[in-house]
């Protein structure tokens, strides 16, 4: 075992880090001052064009695919050094470059491959998610929009929700059903959706946090040629799959626990809160757990270094990170008290820890609800019995 | 970056884990507290047969020199048995003082002879009530001779020789004592954790020397609250599994009760703390050398995260058995009593917690 990199991982970092220190500053998001949605798109996407210009687009995507072949160490050291920048890195680059560009290199043929992976690894496409229907969050295979085959074409019909950026997407990935005589799981089949098409309308939702960078799609009548379609017909639930376990590797983030205490002790300068057995004991067990989470995150990447399924291992970054987060930026404005609730002239950094809670709240359910993670933990990693389903191998028509 | 055991550490972990299941059974541990053994001192001798006393002790030292993280593997696995052996008193704790002396001769007389598990070391530093690490120690040290009284001292019946935190000069110091002698008297003291001897020792002008160390008293006790935790991990696996096991076997309401989510996902949530304790515990292991700067905050980080795992999977593992668990025929309490010595043994977690609290509030934060 051996934290530090080797000969090669440090090569590359030194590689990355010179780059970085010439091309990232230009690039990096105002900190105070609030930029558009659309402003914050473009500068996503021209960080996304630099990025590719230099070689550290896809770093472990296959170079078949226009990607770097490089291993998953490579990119972690690439996201160390990134990180040290506050640059335009939102679901905005991260839905194509997660999502899109693994489902359709491991599940497209040759000619879908070579329409959009140049494209989408250097920030020419937008992409968003058509998952989420009204009926179908967790129980996501419960999809009820309908492709129904029309000579070369299908004609798509039905709503999507929860599709982030869709109101900027050029293409959307998209699950809907081919087959309801089947049972749920294996009527399904995967499309890539442009977004330009008739009959696509999106009407983003006001959210909770006051932003709208979801949406709602409605479908209707909708056609997508069959040379859009990733995999074969009744394939859409090994595509999901794929995309879903990109999207929990990703989720973690540290430091966190370093801001909050910083907020704290700013919203108290004499110190006194930080003298309170309670506070420390909260705020240190919360490090204790970013701390570790951190390192489980780096055996993760050292199993799949090697080649092995991490299996459900991935779902504990995400579970644990969304309610350590909630928690202790809940905590943190409760120690902060009246300076928390309202932004007063000697702002201590209320907001950011607005944006942390409120998100929060948001992370818990997406990509994986809590409960729906839980469940896979216990199933996959411990062998415990799968959940009784009322619906087991009964067509969905009859559901 | 690789950041998993090597194929020799997962070698190390499989023997001890097969020697501990051949040797060290629930029944053979019922049948050690019911005889009101001091230890299993069977099992004491085939680890040093197989040499795993003498891992984490220098070759100089008639060790194998094996780093802290070889010793995490062998830990987790003593863990994960709870075996009635002083494994982290004698190789993890008491060892690292002597190591640390600045003075080779009292290494040359001891280490080797603790590395062959001849001799039996113990730790003494709480005095009851005073705290498990007085500030100003009861027992003093003057002219050779040790007088006052430490309680309790585990592994105390059975241990040859003692590291002593004593007053000296108005100041805390470190004392080796040898207990057989008459200025030392034992008296066993009825213990939480029954796996454990327990002891008062009374030292009543007992011939001692001080043991100046190279290293700090702190950085002896961040480098053994890593092995500690290493064994609360094995602990906390041990009772998951345990748990699962039974769920798995028992019906109610027509059902495995192991198919209730209450069950998964309390089994779940306790799986993911261990995980992480793992993972935290093992760079704290690589830091010892790896990283020292980082030691302090990295062993208080596993610590306290080694505790919540292991507390949570004690008391749930017997709350999923239900009543059976709470019989001396189950296996429930052996962890559900170790559990308490692990959290109390070095310090309340409000000392781990300050260690992380003046980390974060260094102008400079450590980074990996």
């Amino acid at each position: 075992m051996d934290f530090q990199d080797t000969p090669e991982e440090a090569k590359f970092r030194a590689q990355v880090r010179a780059w970085l220190a010439a091309f990232a500053p230009a690039h990096e998001m105002p900190v105070r001052e609030k930029i558009s949605d659309e402003e914050q798109v473009s500068r996503g996407l021209a960080w996304q064009r630099e990025v590719h210009k230099a070689g550290f687009a896809g770093i472990m995507l296959p170079r078949e695919l226009g990607g770097r072949g490089g291993t998953i160490l490579e990119a972690l050291v690439y996201d160390e050094e990134e990180q040290h920048y506050n640059l335009p890195k939102g679901a905005y680059v991260g839905i194509a470059q997660g999502m899109a560009l693994p489902v359709i290199g491991r599940h497209g043929e040759q000619h879908q491959i070579e329409r959009f992976a140049a494209s989408t690894l250097s920030g020419e496409l937008v992409w968003c998610q058509l998952f989420s229907e009204p009926a179908a969050g967790s129980d996501l295979a419960a999809v009820r929009t309908r492709a129904v085959r029309d000579g070369d074409n299908w004609i798509v019909n039905g709503q999507k929700v929860w599709s982030s950026w869709a109101q900027f997407a050029d293409w959307g990935i998209l699950i809907a059903r081919t087959d309801p005589d089947l049972p749920k799981h294996k009527g399904l089949t995967f499309f890539v959706l442009d977004m330009k098409s008739p009959g696509v309308e999106v009407r983003p939702i006001r959210q909770l946090s006051g932003a709208s960078d979801f949406n709602e799609v409605f479908l209707s009548d909708v056609v997508v040629p069959d040379v859009c379609r990733i995999g074969a017909k009744g394939e859409g639930w090994a595509c999901c799959m794929t995309v879903l376990m990109g999207e929990r590797l990703n989720e973690s983030h540290h430091g966190k626990v370093k801001e909050f205490f910083d907020y704290i002790r700013r919203s108290a300068p004499d110190g006194s809160s930080l003298q309170d057995g309670q506070v420390r004991m909260s705020l240190a067990e919360a490090y204790a757990e970013e701390h570790a989470e951190r390192f489980f995150q780096a055996r993760l990447r050292t199993l799949i270094s090697r080649g092995e399924n991490p299996g459900a291992l991935p779902s504990m970054l995400k579970l644990a990170y969304a309610n350590r987060l909630q928690k202790t930026a809940g905590f943190a404005m409760e120690i902060a008290g009246y300076g928390a609730l309202a932004i007063g002239s000697d702002d201590a950094g209320a907001s950011a820890i607005w944006e942390d809670y409120i998100w929060s709240s948001a992370l818990r359910i997406a990509g994986g609800a809590d409960e729906v993670l839980r469940n896979q933990i216990a199933e996959r990693v411990l062998g415990m019995p799968g959940e009784m389903r009322a619906d087991k191998g009964v067509p969905f028509k009859d559901l | 970056m690789n950041f998993e055991l090597s194929e020799e550490q997962i070698f190390i972990a499989e023997q001890v884990r097969g020697l501990l299941s051949d040797n060290s059974s629930f029944d053979r541990l019922r049948m050690l507290i019911d005889e009101n053994a001091e230890w299993d001192e069977r099992l004491w001798r085939q680890l040093a047969e197989l040499g795993f006393l003498s891992a984490a002790i220098p070759e100089e030292y008639g060790g194998m020199g094996l780093t802290d993280l070889d010793l995490g593997v062998v830990s987790i696995e003593i863990g994960r048995a709870n075996a009635a052996i002083p494994f982290f008193n004698a190789i993890s704790f008491a060892a690292s003082f002597i190591l640390a002396a600045d003075n080779d001769e009292v290494k040359q007389n001891w280490l080797p002879k603790i590395a062959s598990g001849e001799t039996v070391a113990t730790v003494a530093i709480g005095e009851g009530s005073r705290g498990w690490r007085p500030t100003s120690p009861g027992v003093r040290f003057r002219s050779g001779k040790l007088n006052g009284r430490k309680w309790p001292v585990f592994d105390g019946g059975i241990a040859d020789i003692a590291i002593v935190l004593v007053a000296c000069e108005e100041a805390s110091a470190l004392a080796l004592v040898q207990l057989d002698q008459p200025g030392v008297e034992r008296r066993k003291l009825e213990g939480f954790d029954q796996l454990r001897s327990a002891y008062e020792l009374d030292f009543i002008d007992a011939k001692a020397e001080l043991l100046a160390c190279s290293a700090t008293f702190d950085q002896i006790i961040d480098k053994a609250v890593i092995q500690l935790a290493f064994e609360s991990v094995g602990a906390a696996e041990a009772c998951i599994h345990m748990a699962k096991d039974y769920a798995m076997d028992r019906s109610i309401f027509g059902r495995p009760l192991a198919s209730y989510q209450a069950i998964k996902h309390r089994l779940a949530d306790i799986l993911v703390q261990t995980e992480f304790a793992r993972s935290s515990a093992y760079y704290a292991a690589w830091a010892v050398s790896g990283a020292p700067e980082e030691l302090s905050s990295a062993a208080a980080s596993c610590q306290l995260t080694a505790l919540s795992a292991f507390e949570s999977a004690a008391r749930e593992n017997l709350q999923v058995h239900g009543g059976i668990g709470y019989t001396f025929e189950a296996n429930c309490h052996f962890y559900y009593r170790r559990e308490r010595m692990n959290a109390a043994l070095l310090g309340p977690r409000s000392y781990w917690a300050d260690k992380i609290i003046s980390q974060l509030a260094s102008p400079k934060v450590a980074k990996v």
